[in-house]
């Protein structure tokens, strides 16, 4: 895989991922190891996203890299109005391997092509942003054991969540059931849909959480933010319809975890935060382990 | 209408007539010494208006040939040799398309910089093209050439 950019989570053989995971496995024994020493990579973050950004930034601190980059393009020289084509020469010149987020769709791809060097894609727009996938999975087969033939359930805005629909592309690979519970505005689009019909995986969808989800192995929630409503009544009737709380959670299977991208808003009550199914900041936390092995193996290093 | 017959060369025949011109531009015939002659606005039972290309002592590629499969998908070709026609082709989409089509996703990375359009065809039938950069479809009806 050295010297492979990773854009889409498609990029990568069942095989390929199965691997970055197990370095990672590797990487929460022993977070900090000099492996990147000498090596420069450089973190363009044309729009912020602090949370990514400092992932990054720890995976590669704990490897003993240096970093250069910005965190904002207003102090790049895209101000000036340099093109992205432009940009990625030069840095590619200055760097061992480029991350990029940038808010434009294709970018990161288009990255790639320019690019002397390996590209990580950091998220582009509301296309792809195959890292948190990666610790997505991560998060699974930790609580799982396995990845194979879980029951995995979605909630929220699963219409325009980019990270919804690169999971579920993902573990499709893995013989997974899905339930999808989503507001009628905001429901799994029909392509993806269509795929799985294709593949013959098994889906069901529900428009508020019922007892169904005593099924759940993995609860995967996401934020209903209120822009994406064309009509804001209907936003207020089911703001509240797709909030966890700690007391839904009685008859879930020991198992069952419950994961979030992050940030959160109101989707998860407080009170699910002590419970041991609540599972999300870790599963922040296995971002670092899994950048860590996805930096190394993009370079070649491990 | 009375169009010379040519010697050597090929006609394409079946092209929609409002697609006429975007036929030549793909194919950059409007870049080439070669005679050519055109008729447009003709009668076709199948079409309702077609558009007949002659172009003398030029023989296309498969692949080169297919590009005009998007804007003329009933095309048919007759190639002549010595007055003769001595094959006859249909067009097929191509499994991927190389400029040609715009990408209809307004956030898009080849709506912002220079970038040559990619698209993997996804369906023939009615087109679906997903774009290589942002992995959105571009569906027949908002096909646009570029």
């Amino acid at each position: 895989m050295k010297n492979r950019s990773l854009v889409s989570i498609d990029d990568f053989s069942k095989r390929e991922i199965v691997k970055i995971l197990d370095l990672a496995e590797e990487f929460e024994k022993q977070p900090i190891r000099k492996l990147l020493e000498g090596k420069v990579i450089a973190t363009l973050f044309f729009e912020p996203s602090t949370r990514t950004r400092l992932s990054f930034e720890s995976a590669i601190n704990r490897l003993g890299g240096k970093i250069v980059g910005f965190s904002d393009s207003s102090s790049s020289s895209v101000t000036k109005g340099e093109t992205l084509h432009d940009t990625i020469k030069m840095v590619s010149s200055y760097s061992d391997l480029i991350v990029i987020r940038h808010p434009v769709e294709g970018s990161a791809r288009f990255a790639s092509e320019v690019a002397s060097v390996p590209v990580i894609n950091a998220g582009d727009g509301a296309n792809q942003h195959p890292t948190q996938t990666m610790l997505d999975l991560y998060s699974i087969r930790k609580t799982q054991g396995t990845l194979d033939n879980l029951n995995i359930f979605m909630v929220g805005d699963l219409k325009y969540g980019r990270t919804v629909h690169s999971l579920m592309m993902a573990m499709s690979r893995w013989n997974a059931t899905f339930n999808f519970i989503s507001p009628e505005e905001l429901k799994m689009p029909d392509e993806f849909k269509l795929y799985l019909d294709n593949i013959g995986l098994k889906y069901y969808e529900h428009s508020d959480f019922s007892d169904i989800i005593t099924k759940a192995d993995i609860i995967y929630m996401t934020r209903v933010q209120k822009e994406r409503f064309s009509d804001p009544i209907e936003y207020e009737k089911v703001k509240n319809v797709y909030v966890l709380k700690n007391d839904m959670l009685k008859n879930t299977k020991p198992n069952m975890r419950i994961l979030h991208p992050l940030p959160r808003v109101n989707e998860i009550h407080t009170d699910v935060d002590s419970n041991p199914k609540a599972y999300y900041f870790e599963q922040a936390l296995n971002g670092v382990f899994t950048r860590q092995a996805i930096l190394c193996t993009l370079l070649g290093i491990k | 209408m009375v169009v010379s017959a040519i010697q050597n060369g090929t006609v394409i025949d079946h092209v929609p007539a409002k697609q006429l011109f975007k036929v030549i531009q793909i194919l950059g015939l409007d870049h080439i010494d070669n005679q050519i002659t055109f008729g447009t606005n003709l009668e076709s039972k199948k079409l309702g208006r077609k558009a007949i290309i002659k172009i003398s002592n030029k023989f296309f590629k498969d692949d080169d040939i297919n590009r005009i499969a998007l804007v003329a998908p009933d095309a048919k070709l007759n190639i002549i040799r010595d007055y003769e026609v001595v094959e006859k082709k249909v067009v097929e989409v191509p499994d991927t398309i190389l400029g040609i089509a715009k990408c209809m996703n307004p956030k898009c990375i080849t709506n912002f910089e220079h970038v040559t359009t990619r698209f993997r065809v996804v369906s023939k039938k009615n087109v679906a093209l997903k774009c290589y950069y942002c992995e959105k479809i571009t569906d027949q009806e908002n096909l646009q050439i570029i």
